[in-house]
């Protein structure tokens, strides 16, 4: 397939861009990775996402498909000759869903409320709820992988992609902060998993270092600061 | 093994809906477990530990929460009578709108119904934006899914049996037939159907709960007058 047939508008420091990434890497499918300028959207990301207007989107062979849990759930269905990235039992299938949509609607929206939170005493308690989130996601863990490398089993699979994602913001989170969220003596499961995950050929290209990321993190403060109040 | 379905769920959660009308579509016997959501059973609360809600179906023994995730595994579990499209292209759009309806249409329409004065005002005009999507979604197409009454259908089965009840209780119009004749010939079709007729909620008893609802919501401003 020809590279331009496929294409992935997307920025390098959006964990939801690394989902279909990681994705399209373990399908070995080449893409055109558009690269949308901080701060501004293309004509293109408007157009095939008026919806939400929002990265990621896949565009397939002129057609997008948005939302990065969806894109990666049409990556596993449409080159099905490349490795599995969610499992063939649908037990299992509803199990890692269940768990990515965790991870989207509860895990990511708490994590990202420590830098948000006013004061200490808010602080402490967003942490808290961090903290028995990834108690929940170690317990999941050894459910999931049944003593195995990933959350997929021998391969990274479709939770492993929706959690890992986050792990760059997570490091970035716990450097700003001085915190020790993915703890090795509280979480040693996903203590571990997080260094293979990370080091996995198909992740290794697309986790931006913490260094950068956490750079970048200042510049998108100071802009978030330095916006105008809301109505 | 003798199958065993049950589905965890209130008379009313729009939720459970989905996954009742998914096994009746495919003809798969279920029994329904009827919580009271005051006070949960410990059974339900063993089964989904994470989000303590309804509904959970639990299929020989094992339990899983979430609607949507549900569907996609009944989907999995009984090949006869396929909800899903079978393109994954489809499929992807099918899943986007489904999420959109749940993240989106849902709460701003449940917006509209619960505040008042320039809230609602503004309510309003979020709730069409979002609703507007659903009638262009059913161009050409009698169905969401297309001709027979799929996923898509029944994510947002919610549109068909609430949204007539919060508008008679607060004496508004949200789905006109100026600017949706789509949705309300959907509407319709959908109440039609006779196996969406098997489980559908009573909706005097509907409208005794959201005027119920509605009461514990009334703004501080608006009782102190």
């Amino acid at each position: 397939m020809a590279k331009s047939e496929v294409k992935l508008l997307g920025a390098w420091p959006s964990p939801f861009v690394m989902r279909p990434r990681i994705a399209l890497n373990i399908k070995a499918v080449e893409y055109d990775f558009l690269e949308e300028t901080f701060g501004s959207k293309s004509q293109l990301l408007l157009q095939s996402n008026p919806v939400h207007k929002k990265i990621p989107v896949l565009i397939h062979a002129d057609k997008p498909i948005c939302e990065s849990l969806i894109i990666v759930q049409y990556i596993d269905e449409v080159w099905t000759s490349a490795p599995s990235i969610l499992p063939s039992d649908p037990y299992d299938r509803a199990i890692q869903r269940f768990w990515a949509a965790y991870v989207d609607d509860k895990f990511f929206p708490t994590m990202r409320g420590i830098s948000a939170a006013q004061g200490e005493e808010a602080k402490k308690a967003v942490v808290e709820q961090v903290a028995e989130a990834l108690a929940l996601l170690e317990e999941a863990f050894g459910k999931c992988s049944k003593g195995k490398a990933f959350f997929g089993g021998d391969r990274i699979g479709l939770l492993d992609i929706a959690f890992g994602s986050m792990l760059g913001w997570l490091r970035v989170t716990e450097k700003t902060n001085g915190l020790k969220l993915l703890d090795e003596a509280k979480t040693p499961g996903l203590a571990k998993w997080a260094d293979r995950f990370c080091a996995d050929a198909a992740v290794k290209g697309v986790m931006p270092e913490t260094e950068k990321l956490a750079e970048f993190s200042k510049v998108l403060m100071a802009k978030m600061r330095g916006a105008p109040p809301p109505k | 093994m003798a199958e065993e379905v049950k589905v965890f769920r209130t008379w009313s959660s729009p939720f459970a809906f989905r996954v009742v009308w998914a096994l009746q579509f495919k003809g798969v016997p279920y029994e329904n477990i009827y919580e009271d959501l005051s006070e949960k059973s410990s059974l339900l609360l063993h089964y989904n530990p994470i989000h303590k809600k309804v509904p959970v179906l639990v299929h020989n023994g094992k339990p899983l929460a979430e609607s949507l995730v549900i569907l996609e595994y009944i989907e999995e579990t009984w090949k006869q009578t396929p909800l899903f499209p079978e393109d994954p292209y489809e499929r992807a759009t099918a899943r986007f709108w489904a999420r959109f309806g749940d993240d989106q249409v849902l709460p701003s329409v449940f917006g509209v119904f619960i505040k008042q004065g320039k809230e609602r005002e503004e309510a309003i005009v979020t709730a069409h934006g979002n609703l507007k999507y659903l009638e262009e979604e059913l161009r050409g197409k009698k169905f969401f899914s297309g001709e027979k009454i799929g996923f898509l259908d029944l994510a947002f089965g919610w549109v068909a049996n609430l949204v007539s009840v919060f508008e008679e209780i607060q004496g508004l119009t949200l789905i006109d037939h100026e600017k949706y004749p789509l949705l309300l010939a959907w509407i319709q079709n959908f109440m039609d159907d006779p196996i969406i007729k098997e489980s559908w909620p009573p909706r005097d008893k509907l409208i005794t709960k959201y005027q119920a609802l509605l009461g514990s919501f009334i703004p501080k401003e608006a009782a102190e007058k």
